[in-house]
């Protein structure tokens, strides 16, 4: 299972980058793998207003809906908009392909997520 | 968590597993996908030793089956096979079955694996007859070989001729040298086989195929539910439950009217004869995302139906559903909206057979 080092996590399985105060979020190898094939995500719009660990996006496989729990809280500065005609780029890539950018609203929020290592045991 | 004869086999396949029936079974082995459409294509085989096989046997055998058995039991030939249901008194199902006839003091019910312990209590309950009921589920393993390609694969195992097996009929034969029960049946919409035997006489069968087919595709439940949805069979727990009768569900076919009794049979001819206030229909979802099982469907402000079960059909890519629908609001064409989780899309209702059925009959 492929967990990058520099990268946040959250135990429903979403991963976080932090640059200049702005996270991308996207889901994790685990979450893609466990899913099997993504065939649908229902986005949050620009300036949606998220709050952390709440529901902000649903992604489904051929199987089932899931709900997207925001890492952080903030506001949406944007979405991968390619997401929606080519779901499947999540099971392809899913640490390449970002599905929201969020303005980092409080930085202390980030010490409540999980590092490689942690990310690693709830996966186990 | 109880464990098939096949579970190593299926981790060693790297299948991702579930619980089901409590049963730690193969969900998918690739992806739903690519195991739906070796099945439609080429051939796919399932484990399904986690069905339920209930026997009865006895004098009056044939008295006690008809009696349980919405199809007309008594009308069977030897080494025939039959789909039907077991109702209650209010028409509300107990299970769907396949009863296969070895002789009038001889039968065997294939049964869900969710019902095995309900049903043969149900069986044992209902039995004022000279027939003993015999629950054998713990000792038979049974594989489903399924596809277009399925006949000439198991034909290279047996030295019975296949082509002689016609549509919904049994026989007693050795595959690979082990006695089994073969039947040209399925819940796949094509051509196919189940295999029943001893345990490890279905672990062999299994991966033998596996190894000599390289065409052949190991298939989870999964697939196993995509594949039944596209050609609109039921699942029990979907569109058959005890709140739902067999002719709200569309499986008149199933149902012998005339005959002189069986449990449910005055609820079921009333219901026929008045049409029932609601049936099970076809969707088709006019935009995007996927219809699932229990979402609401809405006329309007009034909740008219629910979704019995929904996906993007794998081999048309269409998203469409089953739905058990209330009367007016059933007929093709009508417009109807469905609530995916805070917004209401646009549903179209259709037949309900998404795709053709390819059976040797």
């Amino acid at each position: 299972m492929n967990i990058p080092k520099d990268l946040y996590y959250t135990e429903s399985h979403e991963w976080v980058r932090v640059e200049d105060g702005v996270a991308y979020v996207g889901i994790t190898d685990y979450a893609q793998d466990s899913l099997g094939e993504i065939v649908f995500i229902e986005l949050p719009e620009e300036n949606d207003q998220l709050t952390q660990f709440s529901e902000f996006a649903a992604i489904e496989s051929v199987k089932a809906a899931s709900d997207l729990n925001a890492p952080l809280s903030g506001v949406v500065l944007a979405i991968n908009e390619e997401l929606e005609d080519n779901p499947e780029l999540l099971n392809e890539d899913p640490y390449e392909n970002w599905i929201i950018k969020i303005e980092i609203e409080d930085d202390t929020e980030i010490n409540k997520l999980l590092n490689a290592e942690e990310y690693a045991n709830v996966c186990e | 968590m109880k464990k098939t004869i096949l579970h190593e086999d299926h981790i060693r396949l790297g299948a991702k597993m579930v619980e089901f029936a409590g049963y730690d079974m193969p969900i998918r082995y690739t992806s739903i996908t690519e195991e739906h459409l070796a099945v439609r294509q080429k051939a796919g085989i399932f484990d399904v030793s986690h069905m339920g096989e209930i026997y009865v046997i006895g004098k009056e055998a044939t008295e006690l089956v008809d009696f349980l058995f919405t199809n007309n039991v008594r009308s069977m030939t030897a080494k025939q096979v039959l789909y039907g249901m077991m109702c209650y008194e209010n028409g509300g199902v107990v299970d769907d079955l396949l009863v296969y006839k070895y002789n009038d003091q001889h039968y065997l019910l294939v049964v869900n694996a969710s019902n095995v312990e309900k049903d043969y209590a149900w069986i044992r309950s209902q039995n004022r007859f000279d027939a003993e009921v015999i629950n054998k589920s713990e000792a038979i393993s049974e594989v489903a070989l399924q596809g277009p390609l399925a006949e000439s694969m198991l034909q290279k195992a047996t030295e019975t001729n296949l082509s002689e097996l016609t549509f919904f009929t049994f026989d007693e034969i050795t595959v690979f040298g082990y006695p089994c029960l073969v039947s040209r049946t399925g819940y796949t919409g094509e051509d196919g086989f189940e295999i029943y035997g001893e345990h490890e006489a279905i672990r062999s069968i299994f991966n033998r195929l596996l190894e000599e087919n390289d065409a052949l595709l190991p298939c989870g439940l999964g697939c196993r539910d995509t594949l039944r949805f596209e050609v609109a069979l039921p699942l029990y727990g979907n569109e058959l439950s005890p709140e739902i009768t067999p002719v709200e569900a569309g499986l008149n076919f199933a149902i012998s009217f005339d005959k002189s009794d069986f449990i449910g049979l005055p609820v079921l001819r009333q219901q026929k004869d008045q049409k029932p206030t609601r049936r099970i229909v076809g969707l088709e979802l006019l935009g995007k995302g996927i219809l699932r099982h229990g979402y609401e469907v809405y006329h309007e402000d009034q909740n008219v139906g629910v979704i019995t079960t929904g996906y993007i059909a794998p081999s048309t890519n269409e998203s469409v559903a089953l739905a058990l629908i209330d009367k007016p609001y059933d007929k093709k064409h009508q417009e109807l909206e469905v609530a995916i989780r805070n917004k209401r899309v646009k549903v179209k209702v259709r037949n309900k057979k998404f795709y053709d059925k390819k059976y040797h009959k």
